[in-house]
């Protein structure tokens, strides 16, 4: 079992050609994803790397192929276009790599992605990656193996980190999921929680948050009131100087600062293990399996 | 990016937003002539990028032109919290009788953007929010309709009891969040807003703050970035396309990702050392940034070892391999480097450095450790 992607899932590609698409797209067909197609306006008709299909739109790569799960590699004017084009096509989800995309865009994009109850993951994101199943997105495949951990990350390459620690520790995951660092983003850490929490494979759980807002204080809260199995977290940014990386609006709005003490109290609330390096949910995580 | 006081007031005045006239001077000659062409009495505002700028002596009101220019004289030049000030914006001082908060902000949790206003104005909002905060008021908008009058004037009710004023109010906050959207804002403000004896309302401080990722589409506003109000090594960094903070440590980090770009100071600091900066290479990298990166770096005399730790992912490890050997083959380094990298066409990577006579490893923890050591002066 595993969340949000399994090896059922049929994957269209937008941005298929370009750089970071066409490389990627090798590597999640490699990995076994099944790509079933891939769109760049202009280029309806042809094959990507002899055998995808290349649509000039998300209606119609739907259409011919049955996708229901899109991945968005168009660079950042484009990203949220590119969303609600998939949101529209009818895919149930649609994973937004770019980075860079302008916030007022994302107010303007979630509510259209919300109201066709469609799950958006990202912008800004690795992806999410269902080890041995499916992978979609940039994780890269050999660091994951399959296993009973779930893992949830507002970072790209720290998530790499942890679950590269996991693997060789011989700790395998049901599914990672990179939820992306934005300020806003389509889904969060108590949507993955709650969907770990559900799914019967995932036995513990390692959620990597940072300084900055206070997504990882109502994920604690949420862990506390909703959840039996047990999750380790962590906070990057305990020694970031104050006032440069964090929201301050944000900070306003919430009424407090968004600090990894106050991150990492909240945790210790909520009775969940707290890693102080990356290396230290191998032994966290292995006591409560 | 942050916009400058006289900067957000002429966004929000192009907005129709009712500002006291004024214009921005370089030299006490130039600050004696605006004060003589819009009348006194004028304020001599210092335009820093810092927070507390009257309580540094930045801000002064003046009864002459002469004043104007005497206080000029003294603020530019000034240095407020480490910026050295090279304007001042010369304004017609307003008559005050009332003051209140707007601002709009990009809000995480409701993931739109909410305007928060307050009858205690003038003083910092954040302290409100802190002390008091039911004397503010938030209003969340959805863009896809904008600011409704109804909610505007739910607004101008709750700052003031007079129908008249409460319709200027709701005018101008409609008239703010349509500069904020103009500009791509992730925060506007006027703080505070007057009204003045006279019952007229007026915006007398204004503050913008822009989303760096409209900058691409919004040239003009781009334009108004001011390089000197920033850190040398930070522009630097900014124009290469990396994410840079430069910190007081002697361990340089070169680190793919903003996560575990923190992750890896936090490391750094976990087995005692001291990180000299953040630095982001982001996500598509090409040898090139990495080059930028280690230039950056090494021009930071504090730094006495550097560490590379790469997680290739949607960055390339090969490429990051080529911008090391490119980098350190045009200017050789002085101080020791640390190369830890895995990832994407990592045995292609390995095989670059090795060919070209470096040492590097796959575990973080060792190659942190080792770091922290170098930069003591150990092995």
């Amino acid at each position: 079992m595993s969340v949000f992607i399994d090896k059922h899932t049929k994957l269209v590609i937008q941005g298929i050609t370009g750089r970071d698409g066409s490389f990627h797209a090798k590597q999640m067909m490699e990995y076994g994803t099944q790509v079933v197609a891939g769109v760049t306006p202009g280029k309806g008709g042809q094959l990507f790397e002899g055998t995808v299909p290349i649509f000039n739109t998300v209606a119609d790569a739907v259409q011919a192929t049955g996708a229901n799960t899109s991945v968005i590699y168009v660079p950042p004017p484009f990203a949220a276009d590119a969303i609600m084009e998939a949101a529209a096509a009818g895919v149930s989800l649609v994973v937004c790599i770019t980075e860079g995309v302008p916030v007022l865009d994302m107010t303007k994009v979630y509510p259209f992605v919300k109201e066709r109850g469609v799950r958006l993951i990202g912008p800004n994101c690795p992806g999410l990656i269902t080890p041995g199943e499916s992978k979609v997105g940039i994780i890269p495949g050999r660091i994951c193996t399959p296993g009973p951990v779930g893992v949830v990350s507002r970072s790209g390459t720290l998530t790499y980190e942890v679950v590269y620690q996991l693997t060789r520790a011989g700790i395998g995951q049901t599914t990672c999921v990179g939820i992306g660092g934005d300020p806003i983003n389509g889904t969060n850490f108590i949507d993955c929680l709650a969907a770990f929490e559900k799914d019967p494979a995932t036995k513990a759980i390692a959620m990597m948050g940072e300084i900055g807002g206070t997504d990882e204080q109502e994920a604690a809260e949420f862990i506390r009131t909703q959840m039996k199995k047990p999750v380790v977290g962590f906070i990057a940014g305990q020694t970031a100087p104050p006032g440069r990386r964090m929201g301050h609006a944000g900070a306003i709005i919430s009424g407090s600062s968004g600090t990894a003490q106050e991150k990492l109290e909240a945790f210790a609330a909520a009775g969940m293990g707290i890693a102080k390096r990356p290396i230290d949910f191998v032994e966290l995580i292995k006591a409560r399996l | 990016m942050n916009l400058h006081e006289y900067q957000a007031k002429e966004i929000l005045r192009a907005h129709g937003v009712n500002i006291p006239p004024g214009r921005v001077a370089t030299t006490p000659a130039e600050a004696e002539a605006i004060a003589q062409e819009y009348g006194v009495p004028v304020m001599v505002k210092a335009q820093v990028h810092a927070g507390g700028r009257g309580k540094a002596g930045g801000v002064k009101f003046c009864k002459t032109p002469a004043e104007a220019k005497e206080k000029a004289t003294a603020i530019l030049g000034m240095k407020i919290k480490e910026l050295t000030v090279e304007r001042v914006l010369v304004t017609v001082a307003a008559d005050i009788g009332s003051e209140a908060y707007v601002g709009i902000i990009v809000d995480r949790a409701t993931k739109k953007p909410v305007f928060m206003v307050s009858a205690a104005g003038g003083i910092d909002i954040e302290e409100v929010a802190a002390s008091t905060p039911e004397k503010i008021l938030y209003v969340p908008v959805d863009p896809r309709y904008g600011l409704p009058t109804y909610d505007a004037m739910r607004m101008g009710f709750f700052l003031y009891a007079d129908v008249k004023l409460a319709r200027g109010a709701a005018k101008i906050m409609q008239q703010l969040y349509a500069a904020f959207m103009a500009s791509g804002c992730s925060l506007a403000e006027i703080n505070p807003l007057v009204v003045t004896p006279a019952g007229e309302l007026v915006a007398v401080d204004g503050k913008m703050v822009i989303d760096d990722n409209e900058l691409d589409r919004r040239p003009e506003i781009a334009a108004l970035r001011d390089e000197r109000s920033e850190e040398p090594s930070e522009v630097d960094a900014r124009n290469a396309n990396l994410t840079f903070i430069k910190l007081d440590g002697n361990v340089g980090c070169v680190v793919n990702g903003a996560g575990l770009a923190m992750a890896t100071m936090d490391l750094v600091k976990y087995y005692g050392g001291e990180p000299a900066n953040f630095l982001d290479i982001g996500g598509s990298s090409n040898p090139e940034k990495v080059v930028n990166a280690l230039r950056i770096i090494t021009a930071d005399p504090n730094v006495k070892a550097i560490l590379f730790n790469i997680f290739g992912g949607i960055t390339r490890t090969d490429d990051v391999a080529n911008g090391i050997v490119t980098a350190t083959k045009a200017n050789p380094l002085k101080v020791p480097i640390v190369i830890r990298l895995t990832g994407t066409n990592e045995e292609i990577a390995m095989q670059i450095l090795k060919d070209n006579g470096f040492s590097a490893s796959s575990d973080m923890d060792t190659a942190v450790q080792q770091a922290v050591a170098l930069a003591k002066g150990g092995k």
